[in-house]
């Protein structure tokens, strides 16, 4: 039984020394067999693991990590929380998984630091302003609290924005008040322990090498790991850039493409910015942390790749373009930069779907915005791989829709142009 | 920063001078295909982890069309040859299987 997080809890262990703390999850070898395996212990995998024992009962399930949890894109992202979609499907994932968020601290026991701070997409064409309006119109039907607001507004929001921008001056913003940050490797982790304390397995640095399948139907039936065989009846596919690596093994090609995407985080400095300002003209996003880093996103190379670095150039482009919405940038440092395998499909939007293999169901195709997604894709993916069937929130994202030219036409992934 | 020579002009262009075009040697699907062989052409692309063939163009130089062989793990370029092929020729797959023997890429090896 893992103790609950409280504020009596760290009273006790101040009075011990903080000697009482115990692991957050458990580290167990694997069982020869389960109800469900994940692969892919990122925020998607373990979501999908957590409200499968949430809300459908399925406890028996296995988390396959290759290397260590949270250890990929979920750790690699700039925390940016939003749902301010013009299509209806993406506008109810992602609200659903914005929704989620707002509890979530309180759902897992563990403070995930969800801070609800707003997000301004910055309108700096006319294009743009024309568009945003539209979003705002799309999401006050679809039940999504944003709205257009003005320049004047965007400045009292936002003190540091230059407004009247050298090439683009801003025209207004699509302002999201509960879009906001989390701290992401706790999403991971606290969903992890939720997970281990409902009795699943989290198992690291386990590589599936093959997957099986029996039967007449050619189901699957288990797969081959670095630590051994592990059988199951069901098995959900939560790998990012690397989707199209498992689902060969299960003899099927996946319409995704992985490309390097970076950011970038600056020294810490005082607070000088309290929401998320996404300027998508000029490409570039910013947001300050909590320990004061000025937290950047940057572009993904223009080319399939594994490197998790990306080009240099890219950074240039996306500082150049931040030092002119935000002059006052131009002397920090930054002290880290770093990529991630970013999983793209045909429409930029996910997948969320059955396979031709039956009993394998695969989650991927987030893109460049798959943290804001976590909850909600994990809601949605847990009711396929419960099921056997997509509900309402799945069912426009599965594969099928690439040969039926069913797209979402909406480049959700992120809300700047990859 | 990635560097491929352009087989048209001979300049060692930089990333910035250049633009990816995605998978090489693809079939082109016309009327009368059917939905499976239109997904495979329009969607379904290689994603491999290593050896990858791709088209691209020399856009702020030459302008020309031309295929790479690349690793797309360590970013090592293997060659540059022609666009107006329909297979990476003898030479290139040669050095491939002297830098990555047991390699695979669809049906081309």
């Amino acid at each position: 039984m893992t103790k609950r997080y409280s504020v009596f809890a760290i009273a006790r262990e101040a009075m011990r020394h903080h000697q009482g703390w115990e692991r957050a999850w458990r580290s167990p070898a694997p069982k020869a067999k389960y109800d469900v395996v994940i692969v892919g212990a990122g925020g998607h995998g373990l979501a999908t693991a957590y409200y499968l024992g949430k809300n459908f009962g399925i406890t028996n399930v296995a988390i396959l990590e290759k290397g260590w949890l949270g250890g990929g894109n979920t750790g690699r992202n700039t925390t940016i929380i939003r749902s301010n979609y013009l299509q209806d499907p993406s506008a109810a994932i992602y609200e659903k998984s914005r929704s989620l968020y707002e509890t979530m601290s309180q759902d897992l026991n563990y403070n995930v630091m969800f801070s609800p701070r707003g997000v301004m997409m910055l309108a700096q064409t006319e294009h743009e302003v024309r568009g945003y309006r539209r979003t705002a119109h799309a999401n006050a039907l679809q039940g999504v609290e944003t709205q257009f607001i003005g320049p004047e507004r965007v400045k009292e929001l936002c003190p540091i924005i230059h407004i009247e921008g050298p090439r683009y001056p801003v025209l207004g913003a699509l302002w999201q008040p509960r879009g906001g940050t989390a701290r992401h490797d706790a999403v991971a982790w606290g969903y992890a322990r939720a997970c281990s304390e409902m009795g699943m397995d989290i198992i690291q640095q386990c590589e599936v090498t093959a997957i099986h399948r029996s039967g007449a139907d050619g189901a699957v039936s288990g797969v081959s790991t670095t630590k051994g065989e592990i059988a199951c009846d069901k098995l959900s596919i939560v790998v990012a850039g690397h989707t199209g690596q498992v689902c060969g093994l299960a003899g099927f090609r996946m319409p995704i493409e992985a490309m390097p995407l970076q950011a970038l985080v600056s020294e810490p400095i005082k607070p000088c910015m309290d929401v998320v300002v996404m300027a998508n003209t000029v490409h570039g996003y910013m947001s300050q942390s909590d320990k004061g880093e000025m937290v950047i996103g940057g572009g993904t190379d223009g080319y399939n790749a594994f490197t998790q670095r990306g080009s240099f150039h890219h950074i240039e482009e996306t500082v150049r373009a931040l030092i002119e919405t935000f002059p006052i940038i131009s002397r920090l440092k930054m002290l880290r930069q770093w990529g991630g395998i970013v999983d793209m499909t045909g429409d930029r939007s996910p997948i969320l779907s059955k396979t031709p293999v039956r009993n394998i169901f695969v989650n991927c195709g987030w893109g460049t915005g798959g943290f804001k997604a976590i909850p909600g894709s994990g809601w949605a993916m847990a009711e396929l791989v419960a099921k056997g069937e997509p509900g309402a929130l799945a069912a426009p994202f599965s594969m099928d829709r690439f040969r039926e030219g069913r797209f979402i036409d909406e480049s959700v992934a992120a809300g700047v142009a990859h | 920063m990635l560097t491929l020579t352009c087989p048209c002009c001979g300049v060692a262009a930089e990333e910035t001078e250049l633009v990816g075009g995605g998978e090489a040697h693809l079939k082109r699907q016309g009327p009368g295909s059917d939905d499976r062989a239109f997904e495979q052409y329009l969607f379904l692309r290689e994603n491999p982890k290593g050896v990858h063939f791709e088209r691209w163009r020399h856009a702020y130089g030459c302008g020309k069309w031309f295929h790479v062989a690349r690793d797309t793990a360590t970013l090592e370029v293997f060659g540059t040859y022609s666009a107006q092929v329909s297979a990476p020729p003898d030479d290139i797959r040669a050095v491939i299987f002297e830098r990555r023997p047991g390699w695979s890429w669809r049906e081309f090896a």
